[in-house]
């Protein structure tokens, strides 16, 4: 059992710490280990492509994160007022969005959006001489449209283990509906909230896949690594790779320990 | 708080009812949880809503605070109609089933909470000073800066009891407050939620499907049945005057037997049972049925091991015997009217001996007594 296991996070690990562990390498071969430096660090973060592709990657994986968890939370607070068929119509449906490809989404939203856009361009032409086409727009709006499932999921099972009657209590005490949620349904929601904003975060970081077909001529960071691997792969792309992973990892371990930490304490 | 004289005061300027349920209906899809109820809560009364589970008590109370919208019907607090006033406006305060305290707030945070609703603000230092009060009030002084789910059952209810009470509301409703507690607990909460009421002067509505509850606590008790309001009344009404066999069965221990009247005079009905023994028994509502249900409790009969001449008499075998100290349960069979329960107070066993299992008695019912039930729907 216990070489199996090992074998197995081998298999799983293994790539990941090589490209971590070559990335310190002063030689100029991605693949081999030749001395220590961290150059390659320096070098990529005074590279002004790829901080620029950083920049884009940031701002997407902000706005989307945070168009996916105000409609995510909106959605699961709806969602658990539902009852019947229609819930479970529409818990299906979120279900099924995490799970389909992202090579799938990424084709239909860029079939659905140029056909949009063919229709609607020639009349905003006419009237605000102005063109839609892909960009940081659609970047955001597919991956925020993607990650409030996550959000939605998240929310949702914190919501569950809520207890109903603390909101007729609330209202009871005369709090207003907007002042009970304030008060009372958002302070023990919160962290699954943050937990589900971190989460859409990482997700829209690391995204190659949908971004790749709705970039336009936007290139995230997933995107720059991508094409710059074709001219070949140097060290630098490993430095490149070992920060977003790190940075990843740190926020989706923030992310579980919000979700554990049960419900946030309020301040006096 | 407000003092008893002000209470006083109110009851004299006010209508007689602080609460009225004016032929409200409550569907829920197919079932009628509540069906044509009509009821006036009195200013200051400590009123229970009694039945067993699922015969729309919740309803009732939830109509009240708001939670539910009535189908058809009217419910009135303080002479006004409350269709349009939603509960967050309504001068009523509610200790929920299962407290439903907030678990992200300390106690005195939840005892607050109702005052922190309040616009204009009230200042920090008097809604201190209130929730102090509160929780002295509870006893639970020392308890403010704990957090709530570190609190014992009793002490998370006195907590629920202060956060409800805070705002001085015109009724108080508990739905089963006691249900989670053990008997010993149980029964101490029920002492100070009586001390409470009477020092406070609020009107409290209980919901419980535990008829001694309702019986030691409350000025009046309204027996509900599948929806609707079977009889309404002070706890000795129900238990002397129970309209029908329901409320009989339901409130107190009762013998009920079949017979057929032969005779009525003045208020009173000649039945002969289905033993043959005849009774004189009061009619509560005549309606001139000839078979009809008699009730009659088990202090209410006495045993005897002959047979005196003045008072009808069944005859009867004891099968079972409860010495329970101040009175001795006796259960016997009579022929022809199946099993019957007759309480002896120690005094009259000191005196008449006692009787054993297996021993053939009279079981003597005096003239009078019992009651004629009215008939079932
Ligand atoms: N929200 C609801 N949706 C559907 N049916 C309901 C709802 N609330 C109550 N009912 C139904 O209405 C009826 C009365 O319910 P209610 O909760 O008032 O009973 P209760 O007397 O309080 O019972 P218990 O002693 O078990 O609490 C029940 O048949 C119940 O199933
Ligand atoms: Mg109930």
């Amino acid at each position: 059992m216990r070489f199996y296991a090992v074998a197995v996070y081998g298999f799983l690990y293994l790539p990941i710490a090589i490209i971590a562990l070559f990335s310190f390498s002063a030689g100029r071969s991605a693949s081999s280990m030749d001395g220590f430096s961290t150059g390659w660090y320096v070098r990529a973060l005074s590279n002004p492509f790829v901080m620029e592709a950083l920049w884009t990657s940031l701002k997407v994986a902000f706005f989307s994160a945070v168009l996916a968890t105000v409609s995510g939370t909106m959605a699961a607070l709806a969602l658990t007022g539902m009852k019947g068929r229609l819930r479970a119509i529409f818990d299906v449906l979120v279900m099924i969005a995490v799970m389909i490809p992202g090579v799938v989404i990424g084709i239909a939203a860029l079939i659905a959006l140029a056909t949009a856009f063919s229709a609607i361009n020639p009349w905003l032409e006419v009237v605000l001489g102005r063109q839609l086409s892909m960009g940081l727009g659609t970047l955001i709006g597919l991956h925020g449209m993607f990650t409030m499932s996550l959000v939605v999921l998240l929310v949702r099972g914190r919501l569950e283990t809520f207890d109903r009657a603390q909101i007729e209590a609330s209202n009871d005490l005369g709090a207003s509906p907007l002042g009970t949620f304030l008060q009372v349904t958002l302070p023990q929601i919160a962290p699954a909230i943050l937990a589900g904003f971190l989460l859409a975060f990482t997700f829209s970081f690391d995204d190659f896949i949908m971004a790749f077909f709705v970039a336009g001529s936007e290139t995230t960071l997933p995107i720059y690594i991508f094409s710059s691997i074709r001219r070949g792969v140097t060290p630098e792309i490993n430095a490149i790779g070992t920060m977003v992973m790190v940075a990843s990892l740190t926020l989706l371990i923030i992310a579980q320990i919000l979700l554990r930490t049960g419900t946030l304490r309020a301040k006096g | 708080m407000r003092s008893s004289s002000e209470e006083g005061a109110a009851q004299d300027t006010g209508s007689e009812h602080v609460a009225e349920f004016i032929d409200v209906s409550k569907r829920f899809g197919d079932i009628l949880a509540a069906d044509r109820l009509n009821l006036g809560i009195r200013r200051g009364e400590f009123l229970s809503f009694l039945g067993p589970s699922g015969c729309g008590k919740t309803t009732a109370l939830r109509m009240l605070a708001g939670f539910e919208p009535p189908s058809e019907g009217t419910v009135r607090i303080d002479a006004t109609d409350m269709s349009a006033v939603p509960s967050h406006r309504r001068p009523v305060n509610m200790v929920f089933q299962h407290y439903a305290l907030f678990p992200h707030m300390t106690v005195a945070q939840n005892v607050g909470y109702g005052l922190r609703q309040r616009r204009p603000r009230l200042p920090k230092s008097e809604i201190g000073a209130q929730v102090d009060k509160a929780l002295a009030t509870v006893r639970l002084s020392d308890f403010g800066t704990r957090r709530v789910w570190e609190l014992s059952g009793g002490q998370q209810q006195r907590v629920a009891l202060a956060r409800a009470i805070i705002n001085e509301p015109t009724i108080l409703l508990l739905d089963e407050p006691m249900a989670a507690l053990d008997a010993k607990l149980r029964a101490e909460m029920q002492r100070e939620l009586l001390d409470l009421q009477r020092s406070l002067g609020i009107t409290f509505v209980l919901v419980t499907h535990d008829q001694e509850e309702a019986l030691s606590m409350s000025d009046r008790i309204c027996i509900m049945g599948r929806g609707r309001i079977v009889q309404v009344g002070t706890p000795q009404d129900l238990y002397d005057r129970p309209c029908n066999r329901y409320v009989a069965d339901f409130v107190g221990k009762a013998n009920i037997l079949s017979g057929e009247v032969v005779a009525r005079e003045a208020g009173q009905a000649r039945v002969v049972l289905g033993c043959g023994a005849e009774v004189l028994v009061p009619e509560g509502n005549p309606d001139g049925r000839r078979h009809v249900d008699v009730v009659i409790r088990p202090e209410c009969l006495s045993l005897s091991a002959t047979h005196q001449d003045e008072d009808a008499a069944i005859r009867a075998r004891v099968t079972h015997r409860t010495f329970l100290g101040d009175h001795t349960e006796y259960l016997l069979q009579a022929e022809g009217t199946g099993l019957l329960q007759v309480n002896l107070p120690r005094q009259a066993e000191r005196t008449s001996g006692g009787h054993g299992v297996g021993d053939d008695v009279h079981i003597l019912w005096a003239a009078g007594t019992g009651l004629v039930l009215a008939a079932d729907d």
